[in-house]
Parts: structure tokens; sequence; C-alpha cells
């Protein structure tokens, strides 16, 4: 609450940029301490990682400090005290915490408790619910990202071959640091591919294993300069990526149609039902992966490779 | 009274509401406009975790011996949520490049200033323009 | 046995709770960027390694044993890189670190922020 408080009020948006990823941080703690494991690893590295990153980005191409303001804040002090209070009145009529009569406990949450492991063969059930009980969605979320992605390219476009940027030779004295990032990043790959392959099993899915493995690439492209990053990995490949995961989505969906069962019906990808499950969840699972993992890579692209214009 | 601990943490979701609201509808700047936004995402996260959460449950991964676990539904739709938010939050920063390279700022006021000022001179020219033909 | 363990991971908790407080205090209170940055690296690169050797003695032989360790060397590799990287970007950047007046340094401008 407190480095909210700050966050407002401080005109030096670098600093606010910080104090934000330290605020998401914070929030995946108190997720973990919710028992809500999947979450936090997912806030923690896409809030507190990601999201700084971006921001920082843009701060780069507009400007750092803010202007002081200028009409009084007495009206909007009103306008949020008033909404404040209404929300704390509803609030008295909210179950309270960890109650287990309250309504969200009731109806599909013991069904899906008590059925995954048998139904769906995995005991990480928040990847069962993600994967299988409720793809379609899943489906939808994963067409939200691709089209943000889209979106920042028809904005903002990448840079005709990388080199628009003007090179910063600050990195290049930085020996330790690329001594010790050369070591870190296969390792970070690495656990990106075990967080999106052990999402069955423990805390992971696609989702965390995308934004961890753009995490590497990022470091390495802030690291080791623009045009090593683009040799190795071509930025006119991200745009294909994106939708090749996209597709492996649909496709699975498309295959489940054209054997006879609704879209997206896992057991229609093999005999025994619970390996059609595994095998549809690993597939789905690799797409949003491949989707993200593009995704968040081209807009780091998109925003770093911008020519800062005045 | 005795409920206030299990209500705080919706107060504590409330107030982080209110100050993410506050700086969406108050401060000029747009990338902090941005991260008010972001401050009200969270918030709304920890409220559907927080109403996902069951007292003595565990992590909702099946595990021997364990027989409780908390809520799934909640956290499958704040992981989603999580990661569109960051992809909303990159067409809202991707925007803002833009404004930037039109405008010249990124200050509401200025560029507010701006807009009127050009359709006033927009007008101008249109009344010249009406002058001159008739 | 097991009250050596508990003893021994109960001093490393307090000695690690300790550094991350003089840590606080020292970014809080120097003067200077650089004196801040290390007084933060310095202390924070044996405060979380400490902290977590107590966590372990605390737990028995299992993967998640193995998990903390690579966190412990994780943090043991990057936070000094951090600290050095950042040490050095302001550096680049312009600003100097603050001396005391004396014949050799007459004229430069020390970095107060």
């Amino acid at each position: 609450m407190l480095i909210a408080i700050a966050a407002i009020r401080m005109r030096d948006l670098f600093g606010v940029v910080i104090l934000f990823g330290v605020y998401s941080l914070l929030t995946a703690v108190l997720f973990m301490d919710l028992d809500a494991v999947d979450v936090a690893f997912t806030e923690a590295a896409v809030g507190a990682g990601v999201t700084t990153v971006l921001l920082l980005s843009s701060l780069r191409l507009t400007r750092r400090w803010e202007a002081p303001p200028r009409h009084n804040p007495f009206f909007s002090l009103l306008v949020v005290g008033v909404t404040g209070a209404a929300l704390v009145y509803a609030t008295l009529d909210a179950p309270l915490l960890g109650d287990p009569s309250a309504p969200v406990h009731k109806h599909v949450a013991p069904h899906y408790l008590q059925e995954a492991a048998g139904e769906v063969g995995m005991p990480n059930i928040v990847t069962a619910v993600l994967a299988s009980y409720r793809g379609y969605d899943t489906f939808g979320e994963t067409l939200v990202v691709f089209t943000a992605g889209l979106a920042v390219l028809l904005l903002l476009g990448f840079s005709e071959n990388g080199k628009s940027r003007i090179e910063t030779s600050a990195i290049h004295d930085q020996v330790a640091l690329k001594v010790v990032v050369k070591l870190l990043i296969p390792l970070i790959l690495l656990y990106a591919l075990y967080v999106q392959f052990h999402g069955d099993f423990g805390a992971g899915g696609g989702f965390q294993a995308g934004v961890i493995f753009a995490t590497g690439f990022i470091l390495y492209d802030m690291v080791f300069g623009v045009e090593n990053a683009r040799a190795v990995m071509a930025v006119a490949w991200l745009p294909r990526l994106a939708a090749l995961g996209v597709l492996i989505y649909g496709g699975v969906g498309v295959y489940s149609m054209l054997s006879g069962k609704p879209f997206l019906d896992y057991s229609a990808l093999s005999a025994d039902p619970v390996q059609g499950q595994h095998l549809g969840v690993l597939l789905v699972e690799l797409g949003v992966g491949i989707t993200v993992f593009s995704i968040v890579l081209s807009i780091f692209y998109a925003l770093s490779g911008r020519r800062r214009q005045s | 009274m005795n409920e206030i601990p299990g209500l705080f943490n919706y107060w504590v979701v409330v107030f982080l509401m209110m100050a993410g609201f506050y700086v969406v509808i108050s401060q000029g700047n747009l990338v902090k406009k941005l991260v008010g936004l972001g401050l009200f995402q969270a918030s709304v996260f920890i409220l559907y975790i927080t109403m996902g959460n069951l007292s003595g449950g565990q992590a909702p991964i099946v595990t021997e011996g364990v027989f409780i676990y908390s809520n799934p539904l909640p956290h499958v739709l704040i992981l989603t949520a999580i990661v569109v938010g960051v992809a909303t939050t990159a067409v809202g920063l991707a925007l803002i490049v833009r404004i930037h390279e039109a405008y010249g700022s990124v200050e509401e006021d200025e560029i507010h200033a701006l807009d009127m000022a050009d359709d006033d001179t927009r007008l101008q020219e249109g009344a010249e323009r009406e002058e001159s033909s008739e | 046995m097991t009250l050596v363990l508990e003893w021994t991971s109960a001093i490393f908790l307090l000695a690690g709770s300790f550094l991350c407080i003089t840590g606080g205090v020292g970014l809080l209170r120097m003067p200077d960027f650089f004196s801040r940055v290390h007084a933060a690296g310095v202390t924070e690169t044996l405060a979380a390694p400490l902290l977590l050797c107590g966590l372990m003695l605390q737990m028995e032989w299992s993967l998640d044993l193995v998990k903390v360790l690579m966190i412990l060397l994780f943090v043991l590799a990057t936070n000094p890189t951090a600290t050095q990287a950042m040490a050095k970007a302001t550096l680049i950047g312009g600003q100097k670190p603050l001396v005391t007046e004396s014949e050799s340094t007459k004229g430069d401008s020390p970095s107060n922020s």
C-alpha cells in the first residue's frame, strides 16, 4: 500500500517504474501466501520482469520527468473517496477470507478438484482447468495476446535492419556482465523449457514458460547488442512463430472436429481418453508458449528498436 | 467486529483500486496513467485470489496426504488475465510512443491544447476560404 | 544432532536478517550513489545465501533442497554482477564518486544524489 502511495507522489518516472516493479513483486509474494502458486509465478515473471522492461523502453522514447501538476486534485480525491466508501460498504457483505461456505466454492470447483486427477490425469489442477476444462477460454486469450502483438507491430513496426539505434558503447566495457550473462542465458532457457513441460505436475505452464523464454532473449539483446540478437533470432520469424502457436492450438480443435467430436475435445486424439487429454494439454500448452514468447519478444524489439525522434 | 480480520484483504484491495483510479483520473502524464492502470489491475487480481482462498487449504496441486485445496478457478482466470494485461499495456505504450512523436509531449494538458489550437486554425482557414470564394 | 542443526539454522537466519537490515539502513543513509550501491550489494549478497542456508538446514534431503541450493548459487552469481553493472553504468553516465576535498581532487565536482 505504501509503495502505491509513493508511486503516485513521485515525479521521476524512472522511480515510478521501479516502484511498480517492486509492487508487482510484493503482489506475487501475497499470492504465494494465499496459496496461488501458479499465479504468483506468472505475476513475478510478467509484472516484475517484462512490464518493467517495456515501461523503461518507452520511457527512453518519451520523457523521464513528469510536468508539475496544474490543477487542484481536490475534486479527483472527492470522486475517489466516494467510490472507495461505496466499495467498502459493499465488502461488508462479502464472504470472509477462507470461508468454506462461500458461493465460489460450491458449484463447479469441487467437481474439478475431485475429477481432475481421474479425467485429465495430471496433478496440477490449474493446468488441467486451463487447458482442458476451460480450453476454449484459453484459446481466446491466446488470440488476444496475438492481436495485441499485431497491434504493437502495426503501430511501431520493426526497424529495418536493427541499425537505426545509435550504438551505445557503454555496454562494451562491461566484461563481468557479459561473462555472467553468457553463463546464465542457457540456464534461463533450460528453465523455461522445464516450466513448459513440467506444468502438468508442478507450477508452470505455457504462459510462464513463454515469458521466461522471451526474457532470456531480451537479456541477450540488452547485453550483447541488437545486431547479435537479430543474428540469433531473425526478426522476420517472430510473427510467423506467433501465428504458428495459434495455429497449433486451433489445429488441435479442428482435428477434433474433423474426427467427429466437438471442437477441442481431446479424446479424439487417442484411443485412451486420459492419454488423449495428456496429448491435448501438451500440444495446447506448447502453442500458448510459442505464441507468448514470440509476442513478448516482438513487442520488446518494436519498442527498443524505435529511434528517438524529438 | 470480529469480521475485520476476514475483511481486511478486501479493504486493502479497495485502497489499491482507489489509488490506481486516482492516478488514472488526476495525473496528467500518460505513462503514469498507464502505471496507475497497472496498479488497478493488480488490485483486482488480489480480489479474485482472495475470494478463491480456502482456510486450511493448500495450493491446488494434487499431492499425497492433502485433502483440502484452494479453489483453482480464480487462479486460472487470473493467470491468463496477467499475461493479457501485459499485452494490453504494451499496446498502450506503443500508442503513447506514437503520440509523443506526433505531438512532442505526453502530458495530457499539452496534447489537449495542441488539439484545440489545431482545431482553431482549421476553423479559421475554413472561414477564410469561404470569404475568398464569395 | 537435530538440536545442533536447529541452532545453526537459527543463527544463520538471524545473521541473514541482521545483514538485510543493515543493508537497508546503508541504502538510506549513505551520502553518495556509489557507497549506497556498495552497501546494498555486499550485504545482500551475503544475507541471501545465509538466509537460504538457514532454510536448507531445516529441510530434509529432497528435490526441494536442491532447488533452494540452485537459487542460492543463482543469487550468488547475479547479485554482484548486477551491482558492478549498475556502478559502471553510472560511472560512464557521468557521475563521479563523492570524495573528500584534498589537493589532488580539488576541482572535481562531486555527485551527491
